[in-house]
């Protein structure tokens, strides 16, 4: 055959061609939109106010709490939804596909409506709706991040529950053993890192199901902290768990912004070392030379393997670090917020951090959004709890798990994960 | 850069994959290493490459003794390998790619992604390889990727290029445009080790062959030795290089697809509009680039294609709408075209393997119960009847070399009476042996008045085992022509020229005999070429 007359056509299987969007997203605005105008707005009880303080107490600046005519204003936070709900409609007809800033603008309007209306006649302040929000994600980004680091090297980490579990045990008994609240934040380090050197040897050395020794360690940090909490801390409360917590340290300045700045800017260390971890894991994952070669070991390891990349050093690596940042989220728990131990004190955070994480789609910044959204929906449901709304709190209490099976579930778009994640690598 | 192998013995248990082999590469020649899949041709390499530890011999560079720990030292002492599976990392792009292991670092530790895209921009422009170094590699043809690895190569300095199997990939385009590459390389002093089982390839590059089987070099062969010669050497005994099949005796219409369409899940047609019949006891041959709509074609007929519309009738009925199970009940035989992915569970024994579709009738069934012992019975004879080279009965067909496990898959697929018989590329990446096998069986059932479809990108397949060859381009069948037309005629079709105007400049431009070596599409058996002497 003569080559030069034989033209390859372009391959039907191209990836040059648009993928034909999902009318998925469209599909769910228009019910939920539908759902915000009949319920919030229709159905809503007219003549009633919203009230959302928006000052604290301690402001410099004090702003009037926003009073809201409930109805007018939830139909027409649901009249935007229906409107983006058309034009995501719309977009998906075009063939494009519905952008996450829309996906964004939605689901605020919605929760607003909704706000709007479950608030109506009672009074909620905005300030300490987030401030409990940012308060319950903190745990949840810390175990998120410690699943990216993991599952980029392509070790999968559901010990996540039980290192959280043990650094806030360890955190707590050290600092009151010791009197210093910053020698238990390094002994919360220190607890992750015990948990996740066990899961590295198992998993990596020893090449056994890396889900099963996960939920194996779950179980174990479970049983030693409740043994220990029965027989130490509880009866000696003073000697073993009362450590005291964090002080919240304000920035100058940025402290004073209204709302942002009580919310975001002043917390204790953990939460600002929850900030620098996250900007540097994104970074460092996706810009530097340690980044390229975690992601290259996660999605193909034997390719690693060939450039003289040591492939289960790095995992090994990778699952300490996600540990020593798991146990230092885990010590919010005590140190940060509570002040003492209790029995199973990380109650599930650690699997809903994994969901965020998938949620996040496996990037530092995804998940710190996740996991954001998901404290905020739990939040949520205890300010509505306390007010009292039309909802019954039972199905407020399932809320955060609804919206985590519905972002896992793909209203996130095409999710992921690492190519070789949960798969060992043995040389050959 | 001059490299040896003194004596390399590379044992894996009882196994002597490398029996003290001795390899001389001069600087800057194409030396061929020839041998069938399995022969130790890649664990050879792999110790080279330091992938491997060699049990015994030496490796030696510029007359300077070295030990590889792992791939890091080969690459440091100047050796560049293209795997067989491209090690790269789909989700990475090109410059991502080549800089890993070897990353250039900028400013505050972050990566400088300029300075990488430099280095794939410069080899990629002096080679005119045509490479976006921001494009991902998983949306690159196969063709490019290789050259995404060649880049890897040579931006780590590689003075001897290992490309293994390198073309076992490629469509024949992909392969011409790989050997000018390999010449280019050459003439810029890079020393190429080629590591193949295509007789035509070798030919057409080489500047020395050295033939491996089983584990040991059996010699040393010049490019001008006769591809029957190089068979015969490669395998160990005289191979048939054609096939020996009487003309068609065709029955009566068994088959007919008519206006056949299949959409992808972007609402392309990548298959359009294709009508054919085939009659009991012939064999139809659907060649094309690869690409072109020919997998999602015999994907339709078994049912594992969804959005297909028009009429696939076989002995009168309508197979269309019905279910897999159904497609193959009513007696259809498919060999698929990835035999790893497709074909057989590699985790399940070879005697398992030879029952995946039969496993639910009787004898190998009673009740709820599978019946070892009938499961074992039939495995041991078609083991026997189809020569699969396994240890035993209940070893993982994965383990098995593709040869074998293409021959497993054809025995399951032949082991049932057959109304229709589908094999998409039965013989891609196959030895000699295995292709010779392969083809005798195809024919056999032929001979036995089944209706046959073959799918396969190679000319010399196509020309060796059609009666008749449907050529398709971009989804649409561009003719339907005679068994014995001109490989050059085929080759304008599958360009999309209609048959009579692909005719006419076929008569107008006639290609050189020797020409149509260098453009080779491939090895197996050739049946349009010179070599006849060589018949068993």
């Amino acid at each position: 055959m003569s080559a030069q007359t034989v033209v390859a056509p372009p391959t039907p299987t191209g990836q040059d061609l648009a993928v034909r969007p999902s009318w998925k997203a469209p599909i769910a605005f228009a019910v939920l939109a539908l759902v915000a105008l009949i319920t919030f707005g229709i159905l809503g009880e007219s003549g009633q106010t919203s009230t959302f303080g928006i000052s604290t107490s301690s402001d410099a600046w004090q702003i009037d709490p926003l009073a809201l005519s409930s109805q007018p204003v939830a139909l027409g936070l649901s009249l935007v939804c229906v409107v983006i709900a058309a034009y995501s409609a719309w977009l998906v007809r075009q063939g494009q596909s519905v952008p996450v800033w829309l996906t964004v603008l939605f689901a605020i309007a919605f929760v607003l409506a909704f706000l709007v209306w479950a608030v109506a006649g009672e009074q909620i302040s905005f300030t300490s709706l987030l401030q409990g929000a940012l308060a319950l994600s903190v745990p949840l980004v810390f175990g998120a991040l410690s699943g990216v680091l993991c599952e980029r090297a392509g070790v999968i980490n559901i010990a996540i529950e039980g290192q959280l579990l043990a650094g806030a045990f360890l955190s707590a008994v050290v600092a009151t053993l010791t009197g210093s609240l910053y020698v238990g934040l390094l002994a919360a380090i220190v607890a992750g890192l015990l948990v996740a050197f066990v899961l590295a040897v198992f998993a990596i050395k020893y090449i056994v199901n890396q889900i099963i020794v996960g939920v194996v360690l779950n179980v174990l940090v479970l049983g030693v902290t409740n043994f220990l909490y029965g027989q130490l801390l509880a009866p000696e409360a003073s000697t073993w768990n009362s450590p005291g917590t964090l002080p919240r340290v304000e920035i100058p300045l940025l402290s004073e912004i209204p709302v942002i700045g009580p919310v975001v800017f002043e917390q204790t260390i953990i939460v600002y070392a929850m900030y620098v971890t996250v900007i540097l894991v994104q970074i460092a994952l996706f810009r530097t030379r340690w980044g390229l070669r975690v992601r290259s070991v996660g999605e193909h390891p034997k390719a690693a393997d060939t450039l003289g990349i040591k492939v289960n050093t790095v995992r090994f690596r990778n699952v300490l670090l996600g540990g020593a940042v798991a146990g230092l989220g885990g010590a919010f728990f005590t140190l940060g917020n509570v002040g003492a131990f209790s029995r199973e004190m990380s109650a599930g955070q650690g699997f809903i951090a994994l969901a965020a994480m998938i949620f996040g789609r496996w990037s530092p910044l995804g998940a710190l959004g996740a996991a954001l959204l998901f404290g905020f929906a739990n939040n949520l449901q205890s300010v509505l709890g306390i007010i009292g709304t039309p909802i019954p709190s039972e199905f407020m209490l399932m809320l955060p798990y609804i919206l985590t099976i519905f972002a896992v579930a793909g209203l996130v778009g095409r999710v992921r994960a690492p190519a070789a994640d949960g798969e060992p690598y043995v040389k050959s | 850069m001059k490299l040896e192998l003194r004596g390399i013995t590379k044992r894996f248990g009882s196994l002597v994959a490398n029996d003290s082999i001795d390899l001389v590469v001069e600087p800057g020649e194409i030396h061929c290493l020839l041998g069938e899949n399995g022969a130790g041709k890649s664990t050879l390499m792999n110790v080279l490459y330091g992938l491997y530890q060699p049990d015994d011999g030496q490796i030696v560079v510029n007359d300077q003794k070295v030990a590889f720990s792992g791939p890091g030292d080969a690459m440091a002492a100047g050796i560049g390998m293209v795997h067989q599976h491209f090690m790269l990392i789909p989700v990475f792009t090109v410059a991502e790619n080549v800089m890993l292991g070897q990353e250039h670092v900028g400013a505050g530790g972050l990566l400088d992604m300029e300075a990488a895209r430099r280095d794939v921009r410069e080899i990629s422009e002096r080679y005119g390889f045509n490479v976006d170094p921001d494009a991902y590699v998983e949306n690159l043809p196969v063709g490019v990727q290789q050259r995404v690895e060649i880049i890897k190569a040579l931006v780590r300095k590689a003075d001897v290029l290992i490309l293994d199997e390198p073309t076992a990939v490629l469509t024949p385009q992909e392969t011409d445009e790989l050997i000018a590459i390999m010449r280019q390389l050459k003439a810029d002093g890079t020393s190429i080790v080629f590591i193949t089982h295509k007789l035509r390839e070798v030919k057409a590059i080489a500047d020395r062959i050295t033939v491996i089987r089983r584990g040991a070099v059996v010699g040393e062969a010049s490019p001008g030795a006769s591809e029957s010669e190089l068979a015969s050497m490669m395998v160990g005994r005289a191979v048939s290089l054609t096939v020996d099949k009487e003309p068609a005796e065709p029955g009566d219409v068994e088959f007919s697809v008519t206006g056949l369409s299949v959409v992808d899940d972007r609402g392309t047609a990548v298959v359009d509009d294709v009508s054919f019949e085939v009659r009991g006891g012939e064999i139809l041959a659907v060649g094309g680039v690869q690409g072109n709509g020919q997998t999602e074609l015999v994907e339709a007929i078994l049912g594992v294609q969804e959005r297909v519309t028009g009429s696939i009738r076989l002995g009168g009925r309508e197979l269309l709408g019905r279910g897999v199970d159904d497609v193959l009940a009513a007696g259809v035989g498919f060999v698929p075209e990835d035999r790893t992915v497709d074909g057989v569970v590699s985790s399940f024994s070879v005697a398992e393997n030879l029952v995946l579709d039969l496993y639910k009738r009787a004898p190998f069934a009673r009740g709820l119960s599978l019946r070892g012992s009938e499961l074992a019975k039939n495995a041991r004879q078609r083991v026997e009847e189809f020569d699969i080279r396994t240890s035993s009965i209940d070893t993982p067909a994965g383990t098995l070399s593709g040869g074998n496990q293409q021959k497993v898959v054809v025995a399951r697929e032949l082991s049932r009476s057959l109304k229709l018989f589908i094999a998409a590329q039965p013989t891609r990446g196959l030895d000699v042996g295995s292709i010779e096998f392969v083809h005798k069986r195809i024919v056999r059932e032929r001979d036995q008045g089944t209706p046959v479809i073959i799918v396969s990108t190679e000319l010399d397949e196509i020309s060796a085992l059609a009666d008749r060859i449907a050529v398709m381009y971009r989804g649409r069948i561009v003719g339907i022509v005679p068994g014995d037309t001109d490989r050059d005629v085929l080759g304008l079709m599958m360009a999309g020229i209609a048959p009579d105007e692909a005719k006419a400049e076929a008569e107008a431009n006639p290609t050189e005999v020797e020409h149509a070596g260098e453009t080779v599409t491939d090895t197996a058996p050739d049946a349009a070429g010179d070599q006849k002497d060589g018949q068993s």
